[in-house]
């Protein structure tokens, strides 16, 4: 099971802050969002806005960063703190 | 080294960190100190206040990165950052960098450094809140110049 968490405006485009998926062996970012937009059709144009961050286990990740099993990522829009 | 960080919702007094920075400290003849505060949003007369929403664990993760990195990069004695979240008004204190050092210019540089890198790294994000509802802020091209020229040093 792999967590993907949601922020901000991209969590508010997609109704929900938390999903898990069910995959158990290793994966690029590129593939895991590729099989949630396979998943869920109408979350592509939100999901694959330009400037969109990602996480791995809170650490920031590009699109060819590898997930496996049990890690927490997260996409979220540019930051906006301070 | 004396490096902290605090996530709150509470306001937060500039004495008193400026005292808990220095505390046992007889070295350090530099204190720099930034406080950002919420503008006043009142020319739009629709916004009532600002909503502040982070990732909380990576936060967290996001500062203590910043602040090992501003030790390696700088000498400094101590450093802290406070950032709020949750709901902020107009001219209400948002985030706040000190640093001590032996010297100025460290103290200086490492002050911009930690606000430069929060601004591009760490996950918190504004939304203006409105009767209509609200909006998320938008980040600015100028945070990431200010970012990236820290990159290539």
């Amino acid at each position: 099971m792999i967590s993907v968490l949601f922020f901000a405006q991209l969590r508010e485009a997609l109704g929900v802050q938390k999903i898990e998926i069910p995959i158990d062996q290793s994966l690029s970012l590129t593939e895991l969002l590729a099989f949630i937009i396979q998943k869920n059709p109408h979350w592509e144009q939100a999901l694959t806005r330009k400037n969109l961050l990602m996480s791995i286990n809170q650490e920031l990740a590009q699109v060819d960063s590898l997930v496996r099993w049990g890690d927490e990522v997260a996409f979220f829009p540019p930051v906006t703190g301070g | 080294m004396n490096l902290s960080l605090s996530i709150q919702t509470e306001d937060f007094n500039l004495q008193t960190e400026y005292q808990r920075l220095l505390e046992g400290d007889n070295l350090s003849g530099a204190v720099v100190t930034f406080v950002g505060r919420v503008r006043d949003l009142s020319v739009d007369k629709t916004i009532s206040g600002l909503l502040l929403e982070h990732y909380p664990g990576m936060t967290e993760k996001a500062l203590d990165n910043i602040l090992q990195e501003a030790a390696k990069r700088f000498q400094i004695s101590a450093a802290r950052i406070i950032h709020r979240v949750g709901q902020l008004n107009a001219l209400d204190q948002i985030v706040f960098v000190g640093v001590t050092s032996v010297h100025r210019e460290d103290a200086f540089a490492a002050a911009e450094f930690m606000m430069d890198y929060l601004k591009h790294q760490a996950p918190f994000w504004k939304k203006e809140i409105s009767e209509e509802g609200g909006c998320w802020v938008e980040a600015k091209e100028k945070d990431l110049k200010l970012f990236e020229r820290w990159e290539e040093q």
